[in-house]
């Protein structure tokens, strides 16, 4: 079996010197992407659901980034689950994806009475649980 | 590169373009089609990681059922006018994409360390990686996760009467 060990470049000069990350080998299964990247992918496309709910005003766009976040805990999940060798982490993702479809079917129907009786969708405007 | 080097940066990329187009665009209803590409994207992430039964959920729940609903309430609000005002201020903007940067590479550390966590380490270095199938996780499912998945149930029965009598009161004051 072919052997490969690439060491991460971008990191020579810092604590991940010389740590053969990419692409491990498993018997006979060919190369598999290392889980660091499938992790990192992960954080990324959270923050990019963070960064969505402060930058937007409208209530429909901050639910879809609350899925984006949903969605990249789920990669995060698969990618642990397969990285142990378990289906548990998938059987959490199940759990994840239940529990976000009926979220959004509850905020969705929470934003159709809030636009019924404000006629908008931008947060800032609907303040008067504010204290 | 092998393909699975390959297709990983190609979902990838496609996820982290779709994730960044959906908190771009300024109507709704492009966010919400950007969002299902990053939802197909992510499937195919999944399939890489051979957890199939979970890609093929993520296409029919998530692309499927969840965005249908996202936009059928954009289409029924008809928010094409009013979404594009009220976006925060570029002070208050730039402050929200700094915080998320530094987030963002909290997230890369911690993930870089990820392996440095014992319990892990060692699955990774045995190489026990197998393609989970749908048998594993149903038997999972039903036997140590029994009472979540029912307890899951539950959560849906609540979300149903929920949303009706939300619905059910609006229509009434209506009246």
């Amino acid at each position: 079996m072919l052997q490969a060990t690439i060491t991460l470049q971008l990191y020579k000069g810092g604590i991940f010197i010389d740590r053969a990350i990419m692409p491990t080998t498993v018997k006979g299964k060919g190369f598999y992407m290392s889980l660091e990247y499938y992790l990192i992918l992960s954080a990324l496309l959270f923050t990019t659901g963070v960064i969505g709910v402060l930058i937007r005003r409208n209530a429909i766009i901050i639910f879809m980034c609350i899925e984006l976040m949903l969605n990249a805990a789920n990669l995060a999940f698969v990618a642990i689950s397969r990285s142990l060798g378990e289906a548990t982490g998938q059987v959490f993702v199940f759990f994840v994806m239940t529990v976000a479809a009926a979220e959004v079917a509850i905020g969705l129907a929470i934003i159709v009475s809030v636009f019924k009786h404000r006629q908008t969708v931008n947060v800032d405007e609907v303040n008067s649980l504010k204290g | 590169m092998n393909a699975e080097q390959i297709l990983f940066i190609l979902f990838g990329a496609v996820s982290l373009i779709g994730a960044i187009a959906v908190i771009s665009f300024r109507h709704p209803i492009y966010s919400a089609l950007s969002l299902i590409v990053t939802f197909f994207a992510q499937a195919g992430l999944f399939v890489l990681l051979g957890a199939h039964f979970v890609a093929a959920v993520q296409v029919i729940v998530y692309a499927g059922a969840i965005m249908v609903l996202f936009l059928f309430v954009i289409m029924l609000l008809n928010l094409g006018t009013l979404s594009v005002q009220g976006a925060i201020g570029r002070k208050l903007k730039g402050l929200a994409i700094i915080l998320g940067i530094l987030f963002a590479a909290e997230g890369i550390y911690i993930a870089m360390n990820a392996l440095n966590d014992t319990a892990v380490a060692s699955a990774e270095s045995t190489g026990a990686t197998i393609t989970t199938t749908t048998y594993d996780i149903g038997e999972l499912l039903f036997s140590k996760y029994l009472l979540p998945f029912e307890v899951t149930s539950l959560i849906l029965l609540a979300a149903l009467i929920g949303v009706i009598v939300l619905v059910k009161r609006e229509g009434q004051e209506e009246n």
